[in-house]
């Protein structure tokens, strides 16, 4: 099929050029031929996108490979192509939509940044490096588009590169990074290993006639199982990427970047790349309980220890964040125990949500002229009205309130965790639905606390606060629609139709079917959302909410005496159990104490100064000694080469 | 055409000329890119010539030197000599272009002996008679030494003394095991030394006396010290034919010698070399974070970055003594050719950019730089794309040759390629710190404040740098099916 061809091949190249041009002649071509191009190569992506969901919707198909050439054969042939699946175009589409919405909201945000046109490469640059990843077909594209699109998170988070936070972050974000990246590449090395391939199809064609009780030593006489060594270690990758604990640290800082791409890159679409990973992977994942009951529990303790963080947070971005590190928990949950589908699902509605509040909040940021601090912020919503909506529309789908978007995914997602059985999802059910609570709590103390209540912060003399242009607005609307409504014309086909939309392209072992078991007594789109005023998460949801309430509008003084009464919990809270600090301690400073006492020591006073010195020290020594053979005296070498002479007959007579 | 002999003795020829020229620097200036510019010429000619398909040595020249003796000049390259050839006439051409503006004092005779080490590095990498081989072993030394004893730094006396005696060392046991095989097979052409039947414990004498001249030039640890010295006191042009060229020799000699000449030594030592490739990998990574100057940081990244060149060249013996794993050992040893030519382009740019801020500075201590991004945007971008090279980023070459390590080495034990991929997070720890440090930030004094980004003749020479590690990383195929024919034909005697 040569449509599809040209269709995926254009897809990736369109942003790739729009950045190429943008970034090299940025300069010469001015701000706004600059993002009309940028705007135009993402559109085109995004527009591309949606014609391959249609064909591939229209068409049934499951699964469509294309290659575009082989970048090296020794032994085995190294290549780059396409997959064209369900689960494929449907991250495209997410990914192009996302970005379209955040080129646009760029124009606003960035406007008078002398660094404009540099960021439209950039993030054009994301989004080439994006589809290449989603659209695969072997590992180590994969892993091209994972490690390009860490360098470009890097760009961007560094890219204020003045700002002594923006570098610290950036570079932290990239060496927190590389740890998953090791255990990813390591991953795909024992794909290599097993299987001998790195091609997808060619990998799940052959897990029949592998033998899956195959061992790897990892020390001489510790022999473990290779299928779930090699899941946990790809599922590293995902915890560096997806930012799960331990290895959730950069997401936080990350927020240095400009707002635009924390809303893209930190919460709709590069962060959920660990769970896509996973998705795709499904024939692998579902060999290995092992690896399973692994991705559950670090998903469940991200998901709910994240969201606690959350609460005590003051930046608005930051809050964002900790809240996009517990939902990735929750995503991460979801595809451990085989929900994969659960786990897409959720990664789409969040995409949309997540990134409309990234983008709210990046609207008051705006107005407030570059003020972050939830404690200088209230009263907006008469300021602001169209982001206070959209803002009100994207916290309730968060919170899982039916019948917003959220909810369907969030719910859907806990009901499976509840019928799962692999170990660990009993810890991860009453994690996640405490998690509710939590998510209600951090998510309405944001809004009551920026858009509600008296007005904390000062007007500037000739800076009146108002809502940014329509290049910001129209993004918040447009997004503000999927948040609320697309759960409730994709659930059904996506999760629980008879000839469902994932088809081959996700592959469940009956067993732990959890979904099968939930369409079982699935009562249809609405009547889920009726059902839902009888179930705990809901109520755990609006309790959440009240709390809020109660705390930030009605009794504004019962924070501080909580945090006064249960100091030892926000002493913790803030400093986020400590992870950076220990982190900084051991591996930063002890890395750097390492490298001075190896330089000093082995390398100058031992190798150095005792061999080399010592060597040095010899040759002038024998040198001297040398020194009285060189006489000058003619009988003395007469004498020398006589003896040689002796010595070689001698040689020659008895050798 | 005698293409070889043209790549050889035309630089050399066209070097002593230039000694004459000391009045004229711009003609000589003229003289040595026209000359350097034929070599990468011919080189590609060379490239054109050789047909990969066919394995043993091609464009063989072979005349009579000292008869009597049986030694002859004899040339020919193969699928490995080839790519070490290219390099080094693209590394020579960037270096000639660079001296337009980099160097004023003594332009003839520094033009001089880098055409001269051209030809004697050409000479070392298309020498089939073992004799002519170690003439330009040693022959190429000299240069270098002159280079950095007269355009050196402060120290350059201590440098050189130390570059001197390892290398002295290293060379001088060659020369007898040299000598030795020469006796036994008699005859110097080196093909003639591969089939001598050797026994066990022969061959464990003459693979140690090979291992420590090679281990010297990569260099490996622990004879690695003299390499940041030479880096810090070299004039940049002598740092980027260090790096990008003379380190290669070592890796070139173990496939050239120890590989075929004394498998059965190699495979009873290959665990020690593992180990001593990975202590370079992990080690050597480590103490590059903290180094105060940018040369030395990026000698010690050179090191490290070689450890995955005699990892991917020993790991041949396990892997062939395991499984008999033919296609894996392959692969790892074209990963690590690939890294030799990826690390010369990387390296090369990566010491021009320090050539770029030290002409501009004249320090080269990481604490007087910060904030160079906001002056220099160009040279910025470009310092980071090699950085992210140098950090094995997919998309550029310095990816590749780790990727076919790291993936051959897990079939050796899981250990191995834990300890080879830490690369991955060492590699960005002392690379894009570095950077951060020096680029980023808000400008720190009055001369970052002054500086004016680069030239157009230094972004000539970027863009040229930056092509080839982007090209080799998005499509490396040419360069694998140029040596592949030649890495089976020389692995498949050890299987």
């Amino acid at each position: 099929m040569t449509t599809l061809y040209a269709l995926s091949l254009i897809t990736v190249a369109a942003p790739l050029l729009a950045s190429l041009v943008t970034g090299l002649f940025g300069k010469s071509i001015g701000t706004v031929v600059s993002h009309r191009i940028a705007v135009t190569g993402v559109g085109l992506a995004f527009f591309l996108s949606v014609v391959l969901l249609g064909i591939v919707l229209q068409q049934q198909i499951s699964m469509h490979e294309i290659s575009l050439y082989a970048w090296a054969v020794s032994g085995i042939t190294f290549e780059v192509g396409f997959l064209i699946d369900p689960l494929t175009v449907l991250m495209m589409v997410v990914v192009t939509f996302v970005s379209l919405m955040v080129h646009i909201y760029t124009i606003g945000y960035m406007h008078d940044d002398p660094g404009y046109t540099r960021f439209f490469s950039y993030i054009s640059l994301f989004t080439f490096a994006m589809l290449m990843l989603v659209m695969a077909n072997n590992f180590l594209q994969l892993f091209f588009g994972w490690e390009a699109v860490g360098v470009v998170s890097y760009l961007l988070i560094g890219f204020w590169f003045k700002r002594e936070t923006a570098i610290f972050a950036n570079l932290k974000a990239f060496l927190v990074n590389r740890v998953g990246d090791l255990g990813f590449l390591l991953g795909i090395a024992l794909v290599f290993m097993l299987f001998d391939t790195l091609n997808y199809q060619e990998v799940f064609a052959k897990l029949s006639t592998t033998d899956l009780k195959l061992t790897v030593s990892l020390w001489p006489g510790m022999d473990v199982s290779a299928i779930t060594l090699m899941c946990i270690l790809l599922f590293v990758g995902a915890m560096g990427k997806s930012a799960q604990i331990p290895l959730h640290v950069w997401l936080p800082d990350s927020m240095e970047g400009p707002t635009p791409i924390s809303a893209l890159i930190h919460a709709a679409t590069m962060v959920t790349a660990g769970v896509f990973m996973v998705a795709r992977l499904s024939p692998l994942f579902e060999l290995s309980d092992v690896a399973r009951s692994f991705v559950v529990i670090i998903g469940a303790l991200t998901a709910l220890m994240m969201g606690l963080v959350g609460i005590v947070q003051n930046d608005i971005k930051r809050v964002i964040a900790y809240s996009t590190l517990s939902q990735l928990g929750y995503m991460v949950v979801a595809v451990g125990v085989s929900a994969y589908s659960v786990g897409m699902f959720h990664l789409m509605t969040h995409a949309f949500f997540k990134a409309l509040l990234f983008l709210a909040a990046g609207s008051v940021i705006m107005a407030l002229h570059h003020q972050q601090d939830l404690r200088h912020m209230g009263g907006l919503k008469a300021y602001l009205p169209i982001t206070c909506v959209t803002a009100w529309i994207g916290a309730l789908a968060l919170c899982g309130i039916p019948p917003f978007s959220g909810f369907y995914s969030k719910d859907i997602l806990i009901e499976a965790v509840h019928f799962a059985a692999i170990p660990g999802a009993g810890f991860a059910y009453y994690a996640l639905l405490a998690g509710v609570f939590v998510t209600a709590l951090y998510t309405f103390r944001l809004i009551f606390l920026t858009f509600h209540g008296k007005a904390r912060w000062s007007h500037q003399k000739g800076h009146a606060v108002h809502e940014p242009g329509w290049v910001v607005t129209l993004p918040l609307i447009l997004l503000a629609i999927p948040s609320a409504v697309i759960a409730w014309f994709t659930v059904e086909p996506m999760l629980f139709a008879a000839n469902g939309y994932f088809k081959q392209s996700i592959t469940i072992d009956t067993a732990h079917d959890v979904i099968g078991q939930i369409a079982y007594h699935y009562p249809g789109a609405f009547g889920f959302a009726l059902h839902a005023v009888v179930t705990k998460p809901f109520w755990l949801a609006v309790a959440g909410i009240a709390t809020a309430y109660l705390c930030y509008v009605r009794f504004p003084k019962v924070p501080a005496r909580l945090a006064r009464e249960f100091s030892v919990v926000q002493r913790v809270l803030v400093n986020k159990y400590g992870f950076d600090e220990f982190y900084q301690w051991f591996f930063a400073k002890g890395t750097r104490n390492l490298s001075l006492w190896f330089w000093s020591v082995v390398d100058i006073r031992i190798i150095d100064k005792s061999l080399v010195g010592g060597v040095v020290h010899a040759w002038g020594a024998s040198a001297r000694l040398l020194r009285h053979l060189q006489s000058g005296y003619l009988n003395h070498y007469a004498f020398a080469m006589i003896l040689g002479l002796l010595g070689l007959l001698s040689f020659w007579l008895w050798g | 055409m005698p293409s070889l002999s043209l790549l050889i003795w035309l630089p050399i020829i066209a070097g002593l000329a230039l000694f004459l020229l000391q009045k004229h620097p711009q003609l000589a200036r003229k003289l040595a890119l026209v000359v350097a510019l034929v070599g990468v010429i011919i080189s590609f000619i060379v490239y054109g010539q050789y047909d990969p398909q066919i394995v043993g040595m091609q464009l063989q020249e072979k005349l009579p030197w000292i008869p009597y003796f049986n030694i002859y000049y004899a040339v020919g390259i193969d699928g490995i000599a080839l790519p070490l050839i290219i390099l080094t006439s693209i590394s020579t051409c960037l270096v000639v272009i660079a001296s337009f503006w980099a160097i004023q004092k003594n332009v003839a005779s520094y033009l001089a002996i880098f055409l001269m080490m051209n030809g004697f590095i050409c000479g070392v990498f298309a020498a089939t008679d073992a004799v002519l081989f170690y003439v330009f072993w040693e022959a190429m030394l000299i240069p270098m030494f002159l280079l950095i004893g007269i355009w050196g730094g402060e120290n350059r006396i201590y440098a050189t003394l130390k570059f001197f005696l390892y290398t002295f060392f290293g060379s001088i046991v060659m020369l007898l095991a040299l000598l030795y095989l020469y006796w036994v097979s008699d005859s110097a052409q080196i093909s003639d030394f591969y089939d001598l039947g050797l026994t066990a414990n022969t061959q464990m004498w003459l693979f140690i006396a090979f291992l420590l001249a090679f281990a010297v030039k990569i260099p490996m640890f622990p004879v690695h010290t003299w390499l940041p010295d030479a880096h810090v006191e070299a004039p940049t042009g002598g740092s980027v034919i260090l790096a990008a060229v003379m380190l290669k020799i070592g890796a070139y000699g173990f496939l050239r010698f120890s590989l075929p000449i004394t498998p059965l030594a190699g495979a009873q030592l290959a665990d020690l070399m593992i180990v001593l490739s990975l202590i370079a990998v992990v080690y050597i990574g480590i103490v590059a974070i903290m180094q105060k100057d940018l040369k030395k940081l990026i000698a010690y990244s050179s090191i490290a970055h070689m450890g995955f060149a005699t990892l991917g060249i020993f790991m041949v013996f396990p892997l062939l003594e395991q499984g008999q794993d033919l296609a894996t050992a392959v692969l790892a040893v074209e990963g690590a050719m690939i890294q030799l030519v990826s690390h010369g382009f990387i390296s090369a740019a990566l010491f021009f950019c320090v050539g770029v801020l030290y002409e501009r500075m004249h320090t080269r201590k990481i604490t007087d730089f910060g904030g160079v991004a906001n002056v220099m945007p160009v040279f910025a971008g470009f310092f980071m794309l090699f950085s992210l090279a140098n950090v094995g980023l997919p998309g550029t070459s310095g990816f590749v040759g780790e990727l076919f390590v790291i993936l051959s080495a897990i079939k050796v034990h899981f250990l191995v390629a834990l300890f080879a991929g830490l690369t991955l997070i060492l590699s960005p720890a002392y690379t894009l710190w570095m950077y951060k440090r020096t680029l980023f930030g808000t400008v720190v004094n009055k001369e970052v404040e002054h500086l004016t980004d680069i030239t157009c003749g230094e972004r000539l020479i970027f863009a040229v740098l930056a092509v080839l590690v982007i090209g080799l990383g998005v499509w490396p195929a040419p360069l694998i099916d140029l040596m592949h024919p030649t890495v089976v034909h020389l692995l498949t005697p050890l299987s």
